[in-house]
């Protein structure tokens, strides 16, 4: 039950070497051992969003992996969003266009929305509604969510 | 000037790096302990055996508290000491905290719960809105009835009379943070409470009863929450007095968060309803008059169920006159979650109730629901008579703006022409069918319990200029911190940036009524300005004195205090004034003026002011397999002269959305034993990205609260919920294409009940 194993793995750019419980999440063990809380825990069995994180790439939900799983990984958390360009313009444009309120979904809508700006798909509203369906806000509607991805976009064809 | 500028949220940057710090992320001494819940797995019954071995033999288990280890007050009611912490003996519903576990961890703690063996007598319980009417289970002795002129009568000489019935579920808050609490013992037995709650002096309350304390040894601190929603009203106080009562026990801080299918199967929701109307009216759809019963489920204890049903009864009318009204109110108890406060409280019930009756009369007659509506509403500002202007509670209604603003809407939103088009897109396709609504809202602002409307606020400037703000309001993403700031800001003639906004604290300002009812920025605004005020006549009166000019010719404005031709930098008036030995510490306090109201009798004046808005919604429904997805919707909403314009519609467009799905999608089961089914995402649905609408138009009215509110603005935290309600209505009008019966949709409109709509429709 209280078995262990010693992982490691890179979080937002460090080398990060932990003894975790095997039967740890992944979100548990960002939260509690590194103290990392920018990620939230909401539903704890992913479908709300809250802990939506990248591993290798790839958007994950810090609740249904387990911190075992992150072996070796590469791990971004909402706390390292803006050691990339994309990820701090991603977090002004959250900031301006007022695309939060109470901003407890924020750190893993703005996960979800930089996979989206970074496959480089384009600024139409529907597929970006589509795309983060699976982060829920119970404040904003929306509305200046999908706007702030949008302008995102729009600056980058810009630029 | 700070005020009306269209500023982010407070905490935005925070937000988008994952600082901002909610209970659960707030940094713990070593060695905090973590809470859990035993909870009641039947509905009602006696305990007659509670083996908690297995529990204190758990890994991590450091004590297992039952009702018989409290050491004072064994209660966490907002109302009426009719809510035990733990379950003393008997069972009121299934869900309901019987022990609690204190281990090393939040999981420890958890699965430590679930070792708990109880075994009970089961007595019969009381689930449905008829099961509490047949067994007379209620709260007070009978129905609250409302009563304007002679409905009777009104109903008898009408030209046309309907009746129907209409079920509205409640509601889960999903508020994304959910419920926690942090519990610091301090020396001497006192104790600081970090709390995720929109009522920190009522968690002072509870906490301080509970430890046997004077309210003075216990300090609650709030400074955000990840969403509240009326859920954090009350419904936080069982965490905090939890973690209090076992941080006195053990000596170590302790904490709680539910866990999200804990918090559901724990905490109440919104009141679902039963109403039942009967409208008579003449060949325009004019009412004479309207017999509403309102049969509401309350759960197992008060908490706020009266004044929630208060409000549905207050609410009945919406914007329509209705010349003779008897509302009549069933508070029903029953043995599930103790239904509590949310956004709207009670507001949104009631106003279905009438938005029903006029789509019912416009039905019954082949007309437009818009002109049936605009045929019954008060008249706007100025225009109207007593006869006109008079609610069923017997308030005059003085500031109804909605006939100007429809005008507006109807132009902007191309209403007629839409519907129009609706019609024609209906008739040549049988399978799906659009549907259209243009529906009002007008909703009273105060608490309707008269002493709650009242706030403080405590400003200190500092020497070297800077603001410190705090105030009794509480931080749930609405944005209040920052419009407070801007307020602030603007007294002093300094940017919003200067003021620093502080958790709110039970130590700096006491006494404070929950952060609800929307009334955060109008009592709070007003309690800041109070103070601010104070402190800049007194810094005003010393620099006239050195300059020999008059108080009424300093000028605080642009970071500057300008006197007599000298111009000081705020920052350097304040360390004048600090060498001047002039107190730069204030306290503020607002009462609001003008609000008197008997519950009891239902007369009086339970609102300051109405806020209004209105809504065009359009869907399109599937009739095959009841999918629908809302197309457009354009929003007119009046927030008077805006604090901030950028977190206003945000307020609106997160409302509508928030409402729309409380009669759409969001849809509570539970079982013939009284257990939720419906107790995670997994099974309970709130909106996605991808429900709202397509297109969506918001825009703020023009106007002016006609009262004297902060700056002249409008509460808007409320108000815009009600939106959503046309969301129902055009899916009900979709349903209406199918056929000639009236669809009578019951709420939640989900896939199941628009295909029974239709059914009952289709010729």
């Amino acid at each position: 039950m209280t078995q262990t194993q010693t992982i490691s793995l890179t979080i937002n750019g460090e080398a990060v070497t932990a003894t975790v419980p095997v039967r740890s999440n992944l979100v548990d063990f960002l939260r509690n051992d590194l103290g990392l809380t920018g990620s939230h825990v909401g539903c704890e069995h992913g479908v709300c969003g809250a802990c939506t994180l990248e591993v290798d790439g790839a958007m994950i939900r810090g609740c249904l992996m387990l911190a075992v799983q992150a072996d070796g990984a590469t791990v971004t958390t909402v706390e390292g969003l803006a050691d990339s360009p994309r990820g701090q313009a991603l977090r002004d444009a959250f900031h301006r266009r007022n695309a939060l309120q109470c901003g407890y979904c924020t750190p893993g809508m703005l996960a979800s929305a930089l996979e989206y700006v970074e496959a480089g798909r384009p600024a139409d509203r529907a597929a970006i509604r589509e795309h983060i369906s699976g982060n829920y806000c119970r404040c904003t509607g929306y509305q200046a969510v999908v706007d702030a991805i949008c302008d995102l976009i729009g600056q980058g064809a810009k630029a | 000037m700070s005020v009306a500028k269209p500023l982010p949220h407070d905490a935005a940057k925070l937000h988008v790096t994952g600082a901002a710090r909610y209970v659960d992320d707030i940094p713990v001494p070593a060695g905090t302990l973590s809470l859990a819940f035993g909870q009641a797995e039947i509905a009602r019954g006696r305990i007659t055996g509670m083996d908690l071995d297995a529990v204190r033999n758990a890994p991590g288990v450091v004590a297992v508290l039952t009702a018989d280890d409290l050491p004072f007050a064994n209660d966490v009611s907002p109302s009426v000491h009719d809510e035990p912490l733990l379950a003393a003996g008997e069972v009121f519903y299934l869900g309901q905290p019987v022990f609690c576990v204190v281990a090393r961890s939040h999981l420890l703690a958890r699965k430590a719960a679930r070792l708990g063996r109880l075994t009970y007598e089961d007595l019969p319980a009381i689930l449905s809105i008829d099961d509490a009417l047949a067994a007379d289970s209620r709260f007070e002795e009978g129905p609250r009835i409302y009563i304007k002129g002679d409905v009777d009568a009104a109903l008898a000489g009408a030209e046309h009379v309907i009746e129907g019935t209409l079920e509205l579920g409640g509601q889960e808050h999903f508020y994304l943070e959910g419920q926690a609490a942090l519990a610091l013992p301090q020396e001497g037995g006192d104790m600081v409470v970090h709390s995720s709650t929109q009522h920190p002096t009522e968690i002072q309350h509870k906490v301080a009863e509970a430890l046997g304390m004077p309210m003075n040894a216990v300090r609650v601190e709030v400074r955000r929450m990840g969403g509240g929603f009326g859920g954090k009203e009350s419904q936080g106080n069982a965490l905090a007095v939890a973690c209090a009562v076992a941080a006195r026990l053990t000596g170590q801080p302790c904490k709680m968060r539910y866990d999200r299918d804990d918090d559901m199967m724990i905490t109440g929701k919104r009141h679902d309803f039963r109403i039942d109307y009967r409208a008579g009216f003449d060949g325009d759809g004019r009412l004479a008059g309207v017999d509403f019963t309102q049969f509401c489920r309350c759960g197992w204890a008060q908490d706020l169920s009266l004044p929630v049903a208060d409000r549905a009864m207050l609410h009945a009318d919406n914007a329509y006159l209705l010349p003779a009204a008897r509302i009549t109110s069933h508070r029903l108890k029953t043995h599930t979650q103790s239904a509590t406060a949310y956004r709207g409280f009670g507001g949104p019930q009631g106003m279905v109730g009438i938005e029903r009756v006029m789509d019912h009369v416009a039905h019954a007659l082949g007309r437009d629901p818009l002109d049936i509506r605009q045929v019954n509403f008060y008249a706007d500002q100025g225009e109207g008579s007593a006869e006109s202007q008079t609610t069923p509670y017997h308030m005059e209604v003085e500031d109804f703006v909605l006939n100007e603003m429809l005008a507006e809407l109807k132009e902007t939103s191309d209403y007629r022409k839409r519907r129009a088009a609706a019609a024609t897109w209906n008739a040549a396709n049988p399978v799906l069918k659009k549907g259209i609504a243009l529906t009002p809202v007008k909703f009273g602002i105060s608490f309707t319990l008269t002493h709650l409307n009242q706030a403080g606020a405590l400003v200190h400037v500092y020497q070297d200029g800077s603001v410190h703000m705090n105030h009794g309001g509480t931080e749930m993403g609405q944005g209040l911190f920052q419009k407070v700031a801007q307020v602030a800001a603007a007294r002093f003639g300094v940017d919003a940036g200067k003021v620093k906004i502080t958790a709110t604290d039970t130590g700096k300002v006491p006494n404070t009524s929950a952060t609800a009812a929307s009334s955060g920025s109008d009592l709070n605004g007003m309690a800041v300005q109070a103070a601010c005020d104070e402190i800049r006549e007194r810094m005003a009166r010393f620099l006239a004195d050195q300059h020999q000019a008059q108080v009424s010719d300093v000028r605080f404005q642009d970071g500057k205090v300008l006197v007599a031709g000298a111009e000081y930098s705020f920052a350097e008036a304040a360390a004048a004034c600090y060498v001047g030995r002039v107190s730069l510490s204030a306290t503020g306090f607002y009462k609001t003026p003008k609000v008197q109201w008997d519950r009891i009798k239902g007369e009086g004046r339970p609102f300051f002011y109405f806020a209004y808005g209105a809504a065009v919604t359009e869907v399109v429904l599937d009739t095959l397999t009841g999918e629908n997805q809302i197309l457009r919707c354009d929003i007119l909403h009046d927030a008077g002269a805006s604090l901030n314009p950028a977190l206003d519609i945000g307020q609106i467009e997160g409302g509508f959305v928030q409402g729309a799905g409380w009669l759409t999608t969001e849809e509570l089961v539970w079982d013939d034993k009284g257990r939720l089914r419906t107790h995670a995402p997994s099974t309970y649905k709130i909106p996605a990205c991808s429900d709202r609408p397509v297109v969506f138009n918001v825009a703020l009215y023009d106007g002016e609260n006609r009262e004297d509110t902060i700056y002249r603005s409008k509460a808007v935290g409320e108000p815009p919920f009600m939106l959503g309600i046309s969301a129902f209505m055009a899916l009900s009008d979709a349903v209406a294409a199918c056929g000639d019966v009236y669809p009578s949709l019951d709420a939640p409109a989900t896939p199941e009940r628009l295909l029974a709509a239709i059914n009952r429709v289709r010729p």
